[in-house]
């Protein structure tokens, strides 16, 4: 090991060296440089780390009473509600139906505006736009479509024949019905993720492709979709951590009214911490809900790097 | 140099164009059914914006009655946004959002390029520790961190301040990693040069790094500003004071005060939504650019 280290290293060795001063080259100006982001990273992302797991030991109430120690009291009450496990289990149901949508139709819109059809700037404009709303925004104008009676999508409904459904009122399709608005509002971030992917896929592939008498569907099937299978990895993976940490629009569009079969994890601890002023509490369920985040990053780059070995 | 590029570009298009066979007519049939689905997808998604500006062109009464249709039997009329502009706080936020939404790119973006400068060029104790903490935080959701967050900020005093609303979203350490990958792959020979002049790494960092990176710089702020412009739970925490408030915050308190008031709801989200779609309309490319890269991790 001491023959292959480095020569800063040796340098920085302590006393044990002859060498007179044990310091790297630019210790005053990396530091200097790193100081900005490293004092506010440790104030606010380090502390408040540190400080949710002690507060997760804690009945600490919002209000500024208790915060006594109450050991693993807050995470064995999180495991034995039902409430904590069912907001988890909508979480992971919302990132399901979200993502296979946003994923597949995102590709087929990049696919399809990159056939050189004209009007490029047009299709970008339609597809990426929903995707600079704010949130508050996008659940304004769906639960205006989606309203009862006078909603346009019950309108056109009706118009065509169809029944007219209770959209964000039914339990069983309020959950849907966010998906559908989620779908609408953030698919363009794929789709020009993709975008950028099929314009780097060399040209000469499909010049021989084409010498060599391979149609569209074929180049498609054999040249594009293969090279964008990395892309639609880095997608897959930025969309499921994107839809577990879904507030927003289920806040907005439920009307701050919690039911059973739309409350998100994040919903969970916002109304644990804010609602029932148990920070204590929340912050236990952060960590739980963190670790499930971790645990569903784990096995997608269990299941991507097989696939890639 | 955009002589150079540019003919290449039109080639490059022309055959995509110009797919497959030889001799293969330009508008087949499957151009058209690709053109077809095209129209329609688009349809689709311009459709819900066509229609709240629709609403938000309507009165009240018009709006609010059945049968609902583009264009109400009083006609157009722009009393809604007449209405907000002159009594609402709408034009507050906006300049609340403008505020905390720039100072938040400036001070991300300054200390992200900083940190990633020092991370990728100095040799300094600690360096890699440091960086695998920083890299190593990409993973924690910023969502999770709420309950110990709001807590500091009753400590600190800093609820309904710009303070708060600023400070806890200025920590980025994606962008850091972004950064450093670029700063990685710059030529260090420029800077090893201005350094034997005698330049310190202050004036390298500043007249020599930095204008070589505007292009990641402005992918990377317009990726910062967009999510500060629209982020709407920590805002929404740590500001209840109504003239200190953001515009999704606003619009989120006043539509429940609004209740069926359709047309002034219409009218606040277009308001809101305008600033970022103008900016979109005129800086299209670069904003695409921008969240590809960035989106993609620097690559």
């Amino acid at each position: 090991m001491t023959t292959t280290a480095p020569a800063r290293r040796t340098a920085a060795a302590p006393t044990s060296t002859p060498r007179p001063k044990p310091r790297r080259r630019d210790g005053l100006a990396g530091w200097g440089f790193f100081a900005p982001f490293g004092v506010l990273f440790a104030v606010f992302m380090l502390w408040p780390i540190g400080h949710g797991i002690y507060l997760s030991f804690t009945d600490q109430s919002l209000t500024g009473s208790g915060g006594g120690f109450i050991g693993f009291a807050n995470y064995l009450e999180a495991f034995g509600e039902a409430e904590m496990w069912q907001s988890i289990g909508n979480t992971l149901w919302f990132t399901l139906l979200s993502t296979v949508p946003l994923v597949v139709i995102a590709l087929i819109m990049a696919l399809l505006v990159e056939q050189g059809l004209p009007g490029k700037w047009l299709w970008r404009l339609a597809f990426f736009m929903p995707y600079l709303l704010a949130s508050t925004v996008v659940s304004l104008i769906w639960i205006w479509l989606f309203t009862p009676q006078l909603g346009a999508i019950n309108t056109v409904l009706t118009g065509i024949g169809l029944p007219a459904q209770p959209w964000l009122q039914d339990p069983s399709l309020s959950m849907v019905s966010i998906v559908i608005a989620t779908v609408w509002w953030t698919v363009g971030f794929n789709f020009l993720l993709y975008i950028a992917a099929i314009q780097g896929i060399p040209e000469q592939h499909y010049e021989a492709a084409s010498l060599d008498g391979a149609g569209k569907w074929r180049q498609l099937f054999s040249i594009t979709l293969p090279q964008l299978a990395p892309t639609t990895v880095v997608v897959v993976i930025l969309q499921v951590l994107a839809s577990l940490k879904v507030f927003d629009q289920i806040y907005q569009m439920m009307n701050q009214v919690v039911t059973p079969s739309t409350q998100s994890a994040i919903v969970y601890i916002f109304d644990a911490g804010f609602t029932g002023y148990r920070f204590g509490y929340a912050s236990a369920v952060s960590y739980i809900f963190f670790a499930v985040v971790l645990l569903v990053s784990l096995v997608q780059f269990r299941i991507t790097a097989r696939k890639g070995a | 140099m955009a002589i150079v590029t540019a003919p290449r570009a039109s080639v490059r298009e022309d055959s995509i164009r110009r797919p497959g066979k030889p001799g293969e007519k330009r508008f087949g049939l499957g151009r058209i059914v690709a053109f077809a689905i095209l129209i329609l997808l688009a349809v689709t998604w311009l459709l819900p914006i066509a229609w709240a500006v629709a609403t938000s062109l309507q009165t009240e009464a018009d709006a609010g009655s059945a049968p609902v249709s583009w264009v109400g039997e009083t006609g157009v009329t722009f009393a809604a946004y007449a209405k907000l502009l002159a009594e609402g706080n709408v034009p507050l936020w906006a300049v609340n959002s403008v505020l905390s939404s720039v100072a938040i790119t400036l001070i991300t973006v300054g200390t992200s390029a900083m940190a990633a400068y020092a991370f990728s060029r100095l040799d300094f104790r600690g360096r890699k520790w440091l960086y695998a903490i920083s890299i190593a935080s990409i993973m924690v959701p910023p969502q999770v961190l709420i309950i110990p967050l709001y807590y500091q900020m009753l400590a600190f005093n800093m609820v309904d301040t710009y303070w708060g609303l600023i400070l806890p979203q200025v920590i980025a350490p994606a962008m850091v990693f972004i950064l450093k990958k670029f700063f990685d792959q710059l030529p260090v020979e420029l800077e090893e040069a201005a350094r034997v002049d005698g330049a310190t790494r202050l004036r390298v960092f500043w007249s020599i790094v930095l204008p070589l990176s505007r292009p990641i710089l402005a992918a990377v702020s317009i990726f910062v500003f967009i999510g500060a412009w629209n982020n709407f739970l920590w805002p929404f925490l740590v500001i209840n004071d109504t003239t200190l408030m953001t515009l999704p915050v606003g619009l989120q308190t006043v539509k429940s005060a609004f209740g069926v008031q359709y047309a002034e709801n219409m009218a606040m989200s277009i308001l809101a939504a305008l600033p970022l779609i103008v900016l979109f309309l005129f800086f299209q490319r670069q904003i695409i650019k921008g969240i590809a890269t960035t989106g993609f991790g620097g690559t």
